[in-house]
């Protein structure tokens, strides 16, 4: 008999049973709207200029060392990681409590810092420090944090499904209410899978609260650049917390903006009250790693460091990134706009007001298993799609669809 | 700069730093010319570098060149061709298991990656209706994260197997034995199938078939390391064999390899785990779970390496231009461990050297204990790990003479 004889079969994930669905379905006119990958307007991935240059320089390289990494990754990784990330002129990485881990991608990023946390924060080993993740959020979130060992993991108010838009008063009062020390994920910039996200004076707000009720500060950065074309723009958040003083775990990815997908890109930058307390927290964070990948892929890693590290190279990265973030806000644009010409029951400002790669439509259940079925246009159970799935080519016919099923399918909840 | 509001600081006291890491650190602060790193992971070539294979490079230059756009998020299992190639290399292409379809193979970001995988499969998915949780049971000596990584599985209840007899430099099989008799049914034994590290010590095919029949007659689980495949005795099929003679007696096994010393790829983390199942029933749900623990681990692994080993592996004429290279790099440390044994002997050093040319691969158990470890690293600025592990193709003509000159006068030195 086999020992592994119960064991039941795992649900599928929903994104990617989506896709599978996707590529099943024979039909000339199906669109994907679901997994958050960037596609450019002939609906191909996109490999960036600039990452084509800086592989070729890093293959012809003779003189690279093929050594394993260090546990904590690449160091001109690291460096430029965190600089990307708090800036330039960072004090707090001038006062030298900045540092970080590399990380197989942000899921890899998030994963070190929640094993972290679970064994060294509020106490040695309290699984029973609340986590607290948006609602909704991106659906693994909630499992990472489970798996590394937290017990107690809960949904903040997050997404106004009346007003489509930032439920504020919701979110403050779950800040107050939360316990003292409880960790909050924070989405950056380009909420997954909302695309709302507060405006400068709610994080104020936010940080309030947070700095009041010691609360702990875990930022998710999936999307930085993405959202509005501009870094700096995208990391305000970020880097207003760090000037607050406040103690906190960033969760880099550089998947999307590098379009690096399957390199795994990613890193959790530590900013911590001063240079001894960084040291004690990474020497514990490789500890955590070694158990776990031991040493990072270094690809990547060389790729982007050798872009953010060298003046032209990152000009010419940045105005990659811009070129996708214009071509998602093109499409936003011209979404709401088909709607509205046709007439479409409803308000669709929250397209264009949303922002990054993903827009919560408003549709339900019902009226997206009507898309899908009828329209062979895949999104999301939650309303959610992918807006890089637009192209000029087919916006006409997804503006449509969405038209069809607001008129066809009722309105109200089932 | 901080707010007036300090946050209060989180952190706890915590140790810094590893044996390892502290050793590295004296060695890089070490200014004597002489100075020699004994203790690295990877394989050195005489000039003292890690470096590439030849047609490693040369692949990845035409990968790079290739102008058809990559896809993105690559499955979370990995590579499907690598996967298939990888499986190959430790099964055979005609095991019955790779024919019945009930081999679930996942691509890992290294071998520690397939480890903790394995481990986690394990953890949550073995004897399920026994709610199982260890033992597991590593060779004493093993490698010193290995306990750390089923810990970090959730599996506390981690014990030893009597593997390395100190006094006659060698495997005791009859202690060995003796403990996996006395296991509790269903104990996970973890088992270097070749070259295990830090002794380099291999077992016979005789002495494995033993092994394997008390696992059978224990109801014991086997968990194969294969970090160093080939690099043994430069032969990809000898330095696998109980792998393959336990998947050939029908049983499950998991299985952790890596593809970083034979393919010189140490930086890119190709790692495989395995796990052979007695029904092909079975593979769609262990896949179903592998895939969920990986995607809240890493979600993906790399794609880069693992493409560069499937090319190899995929291909008879680049198979046999890498057998060649990986030959070189055997017979290197074979030849070695020759010279290393001949010249203690000609200076009449103390004890019997023999062990260093019956182990085989990268490392060598010297024998030396702490203090002689110490003395090397202190008063002739020659580093290796505090159990006595050197990695032999560190050695080169340049720090030869050195080397065998301390170890000499560590051993003859009364402290």
């Amino acid at each position: 008999m086999s020992v592994f004889g119960d064991v039941p079969l795992a649900p599928p994930v929903a994104v990617f049973k989506l896709s599978a669905d996707f590529r099943e379905d024979g039909h000339p006119q199906k669109v994907n709207l679901g997994v958050g990958a960037y596609r450019t307007d002939d609906c191909q991935p996109w490999v960036l200029p600039v990452v084509k240059k800086v592989e070729r320089l890093i293959v012809e390289d003779a003189g690279l060392n093929h050594e394993y990494l260090p546990i904590l990754g690449l160091p001109e990784f690291r460096s430029a990681s965190s600089k990307v990330a708090l800036g330039d002129g960072s004090a707090a990485i001038k006062d030298g409590r900045v540092g970080g881990v590399q990380a197989l991608g942000g899921t890899g990023a998030l994963r070190i810092g929640a094993e972290f946390l679970r064994r060294w924060y509020n106490g040695v080993n309290n699984t029973a420090t609340p986590v607290y993740v948006s609602a909704p959020t991106w659906e693994n979130h909630n499992s990472v944090f489970a798996d590394a060992g937290f017990k107690d993991i809960r949904p903040y108010h997050y997404w106004d499904a009346a007003k489509r838009g930032l439920d504020l008063a919701g979110l403050l009062d779950d800040l107050e209410k939360a316990p003292e020390h409880s960790v909050f994920v924070l989405h950056a910039c380009a909420h997954n899978p909302t695309g709302t996200d507060p405006t400068r004076e709610e994080w104020k707000q936010i940080s309030e609260i947070m700095k009041r009720r010691s609360l702990f500060v875990f930022f998710d950065s999936a999307y930085q650049g993405f959202a509005s074309g501009d870094l700096d723009k995208d990391a305000w958040a970020i880097r207003y917390f760090v000037s607050e003083g406040f103690e906190l775990f960033i969760a880099q990815s550089f998947s999307k903006n590098f379009g690096l997908y399957n390199e795994r890109v990613g890193y959790l930058t530590v900013v911590a009250r001063d240079s001894e307390n960084l040291s004690r927290t990474l020497s514990q964070m490789e500890k955590i790693v070694r158990t776990t990948w031991s040493n990072p892929p270094s690809q990547g890693a060389r790729i982007v460091s050798k872009t953010l590290n060298c003046p032209e190279l990152f000009a010419e990265w940045k105005s990659n990134v811009k070129t996708m973030a214009d071509r998602v806000l093109l499409m936003r644009d011209q979404l709401k706009a088909k709607l509205q010409a046709l007439g479409t029951p409803g308000t669709w400002d929250h397209i264009t007001q949303q922002i990054g790669m993903f827009s919560f439509t408003g549709l339900n259940p019902k009226q997206v298993e009507y898309m899908i079925a009828e329209k062979h246009v895949y999104l999301m159970a939650s309303g959610r799609i992918n807006m890089c799935g637009l192209t000029t080519s087919n916006i006409d016919y997804i503006a449509q669809s969405i038209h069809d099923a607001v008129t066809k399918v009722p309105q109200c909840r089932s | 700069m901080r707010g007036k509001h300090a946050m209060r600081s989180t952190v706890r006291k915590t140790p810094a730093g590893s044996a390892k890491a502290r050793l590295m650190f004296a060695f890089k602060k070490d200014t004597d010319t002489r100075k020699a790193y004994l203790a690295g992971r990877e394989y050195y070539s005489e000039e003292g570098t890690t470096f590439e294979l030849r047609l490693v490079q040369k692949i990845k230059q035409q990968q790079s060149a290739d102008p058809t756009s990559r896809p993105g998020y690559p499955s979370s299992l990995g590579v499907r061709e690598f996967i298939r190639r990888a499986t190959e290399v430790a099964l055979g292409k005609s095991s019955r298991a790779v024919v019945e379809d009930r081999v679930l193979g996942v691509q890992t970001p290294g071998f520690t990656a397939a480890v903790r995988l394995g481990a986690e499969l394990l953890r949550h998915w073995y004897a399920v209706r026994t709610v199982w949780c260890g033992p597991v049971y590593l060779s004493s000596p093993c490698d010193d994260s290995l306990a750390g990584i089923f810990q970090a599985a959730g599996i506390q209840d981690i014990r030893e197997y009597y593997y390395w007899d100190y006094k006659r430099r060698g495997i005791c099989l009859e202690k060995l034995l003796e403990d996996l008799t006395k296991a509790p049914e269903q104990s996970v034994v973890v088992l270097s199938a070749s070259a295990h590290y830090p002794t380099g010590a291999a077992l016979s095919q005789n002495q494995w078939a033993q092994i394997a029949n008390v696992i059978m007659r224990r109801r014991l689980f086997p968990f194969f390391l294969l970090p160093p495949q080939a690099l043994c005795y430069g032969d990809l099929e000898q330095g696998v064999w109980p792998v393959r003679y336990c998947a050939s007696q029908g049983m499950e096994l998991l299985c952790a390899q890596s593809f970083s010393h034979c393919f010189g790829l140490y930086g890119e983390a190709v790692g495989h785990l395995l796990c052979v199942l007695k029904q092909k029933s079975l593979l769609f749900p262990m896949e179903s779970q592998a895939d969920r623990i990986v995607r809240l681990l890493w979600a993906q692994p790399s794609a880069g390496g693992a493409c560069v080993v499937a090319t190899v592996l995929g291909n008879p004429a680049h198979l046999v231009e890498w057998k060649e290279e990986v030959k070189r790099i055997v017979e290197r440390c074979m030849l070695i461990r020759e010279i290393l044994r001949e010249r203690l002997r000609l200076l009449g050093t103390p004890g019997c050297w023999d062990h260093l040319t019956q182990q085989g691969g990268l490392y060598c158990f010297t024998g030396l204990n702490g203090e002689q470890v110490d003395f090397l690293s202190k008063k002739r600025h020659v580093y290796l790990l505090p159990d006595g592990c050197l990695n032999v193709s560190a050695i080169n003509s340049r720090n030869l003479d050195n080397i065998v000159e301390s170890i000499h006068l560590a051993l003859t030195t009364s402290d």
